[in-house]
């Protein structure tokens, strides 16, 4: 294992922020990883550790496959994370929308671009992502559709979902959409945490990226388990918004499967207690995504369901 | 007529309500029918449109006689953020720039940007007034994508700027409420000046003055309108971006929009621990500042101006 400072940012008043980057193996740009780009995505980081540390053993026992070079980078943002903002410390802005970055731009702009300048050329890249949306997934991996990543490799990190998703304008600046213009079969990989540590689905996200490795011959080792995957268009999805404004009782959570008619949550008037609405699933599914909040506001995002077919 | 553009449901005992004051020409006789909106606010911490709006409307109710056609104003199209001195959306992580066209299935946010540009859509010219951020000053100036540049120059040298500043098109603006509005057919002109959280009258009245000339270039004001300068336009001029290569306080020796000669001073960055000066900040090139730094403290990358370069009059 080596472990370089990819890029090093210096402040009037802290000391410098030194991105750190962890590499295994010789040869060829085969796989790379990147953990938190937030300062509130401890998970992501977290993850990244467990495979730093999991990559070490390997390693040390010449499993790292001939002729491959992997980087793990854990933290590309502790400056924010230290001080509990979730974006840039002084402008708020968010590294993940400033690839390809600019090294000559602006201060995340340069952030950016020296993470870009570290991270292009591998074959296979993997981002630990979050969501703009509060709420807990269903782990699942997720391919932004450009027309350049091969969709049949997200079966190999043999996660329950896979998701094609066709990118908006404000994804033509995150690193796995320039990632792929740039020629790196690149993922989304999401946890069902982001602020908290969950230890289960950072286990089972180490285990996808390495049993993704594994698949496509850039460890040498077999990694047990894993789901035979289903492969869905985002927009499959069956979005449920919150009809009011109130306190939300969920009755379901993530991967649960319920029945049309099923009672998912209840909004409760905030001041008096009363019941307001009782929300039904309006078909057969599997709760993918759920917001995880105690308020919320007339049309929240409350679920996003898989659609069950019997 | 104060109007709801756009409602829903917080979460305790208050709903979010976007609205616009509308004025309606008191001459029925010859209606123009034309409407020209002015809206601001999309940032919570800019503030300059404010001064605007409020300006504009006491113009307008105290000279309904002199309207034809209909003026709507909208101050503040992300009220929580302009009342909570928030940038974006509170509890949304997505620049509220960044979601337009918006959608009725989507976040609470996309169902609110959607409605907005539905109540827009339409009108015979937008105005979006910005007030850059809280790092940087910018002289009144118009913004205008390239690709809509032929068609919005002449109605964008009515409004006394400056400067009109033609950028090229980038796909992620494509989700900016201008971008959206031009793409359905509704002139949208965005307006930046001034500095976040705070409100320049001197600049407020400028564009004040700008708007009931453009509305009488429409036909839809019959009232006196002060003369309004010529503005610079940057096609065919580089703008120059001078950013900090050292981390530090920023302390400015330019003014803004004041001339430059290639490598004269702009200003310094000082490492506020030594008194050092740690950078000698140069101009790159010939020419007018028309962004210059406001917040103090830099970074490396930190904008610290921008330079039109090219010969000019100012």
């Amino acid at each position: 294992m080596r472990k370089k400072t990819l890029y090093s940012l210096r402040s009037p008043y802290r000391e410098s922020m030194d991105i750190i980057g962890f590499q295994f193996g010789q040869g060829e740009k085969a796989m790379c990883v990147v953990g938190a780009m937030r300062g509130n995505e401890v998970q992501q980081m977290y993850v990244c550790s467990q495979l730093v540390s999991r990559l070490k053993d390997l390693e040390s026992e010449g499993l790292i496959s001939d002729n491959c070079e992997i980087m793990i980078i854990p933290s590309a943002n502790y400056y924010s994370m230290n001080i509990g903002k979730r974006f840039w410390t002084m402008d708020n802005t968010d590294i993940n929308r400033m690839f390809p970055g600019y090294d000559l731009g602006e201060t995340t702009q340069r952030i950016a671009a020296g993470i870009f300048e570290s991270v292009k050329g591998y074959k296979y890249g993997v981002q630990l992502a979050s969501f703009y949306q509060q709420g807990d997934f269903l782990p699942h991996v997720k391919l932004m559709e450009t027309g350049f990543t091969d969709h049949e490799l997200m079966k190999y990190f043999g996660l329950p979902f896979a998701f094609i998703r066709k990118p908006r304008p404000y994804d033509t600046t995150t690193l796995n959409y320039n990632w792929q213009i740039w020629e790196t079969q690149a993922f989304s990989l999401y946890t069902n945490a982001t602020d908290n540590i969950d230890e289960p689905s950072a286990k089972l996200a180490v285990d996808a990226i390495l049993r993704f490795m594994s698949a496509n011959g850039v460890i040498k080792t077999k990694i047990p388990g894993g789901y035979i995957t289903e492969m869905l268009d985002e927009k499959s999805l069956v979005q449920i918004h919150s009809p009011v404004a109130g306190i939300y009782k969920s009755f379901v959570k993530t991967g649960d499967e319920f029945r049309k008619g099923d009672v998912l949550c209840e909004i409760t008037d905030p001041l008096d207690g009363s019941v307001i609405r009782q929300i039904t699933a309006p078909t057969d599914g599997i709760v993918f995504f759920r917001y995880n909040r105690p308020l919320e506001f007339e049309k929240t995002v409350l679920y996003k369901i898989i659609p069950f077919r019997r | 007529m104060i109007e709801e553009v756009a409602k829903a449901g917080l979460s305790v005992n208050e709903n979010i309500v976007i609205k616009k004051n509308r004025y309606v020409g008191s001459d029925n006789k010859e209606p123009s029918g034309k409407r020209v909106c002015i809206v601001t606010g999309i940032h919570g911490d800019e503030l300059e449109g404010q001064y605007v709006c409020a300006k504009l409307a006491n113009v307008l109710q105290n000279n309904l006689a002199l309207l034809n056609g209909t003026v709507d104003i909208y101050p503040a199209l992300n009220p929580l953020g302009i009342d909570s001195i928030t940038r974006g959306i509170p509890l949304f992580d997505l620049d509220m720039n960044r979601i337009f066209p918006g959608s009725t299935e989507g976040t609470m946010a996309e169902c609110l940007s959607a409605d907005i540009i539905s109540d827009i859509s339409g009108a015979d010219i937008c105005i979006d007034i910005h007030s850059s951020n809280i790092y940087l000053r910018e002289i009144p100036q118009v913004r205008i994508n390239e690709i809509t540049a032929n068609e919005l120059i002449p109605y964008a040298k009515m409004l006394g700027c400056d400067f009109i500043w033609v950028h090229a098109s980038a796909t992620v603006l494509e989700s900016t409420l201008a971008y959206s509005l031009n793409s359905i057919g509704t002139k949208t002109l965005v307006v930046e000046m001034g500095v976040g959280m705070r409100i320049t009258c001197e600049y407020g009245d400028r564009l004040t003055e700008g708007i009931l000339n453009l509305l009488k270039n429409l036909g839809m004001w019959k009232g006196e309108c002060k003369p309004v300068k010529e503005p610079i336009i940057s096609a065919d001029r580089a703008v120059e971006f001078v950013n900090s290569g050292a981390a530090g306080i920023f302390i400015p020796t330019a003014k803004h929009w004041s001339h430059v000669k290639c490598g004269d001073a702009v200003g310094s960055v000082i490492d506020p621990v030594t008194g050092n000066v740690e950078e000698y900040v140069t101009s790159p090139c010939d020419g007018i500042i028309f962004t210059l730094r406001e917040f103090p403290i830099v970074y490396g990358g930190s904008l610290i101006a921008r330079i039109l370069g090219g010969e000019t009059n100012a």
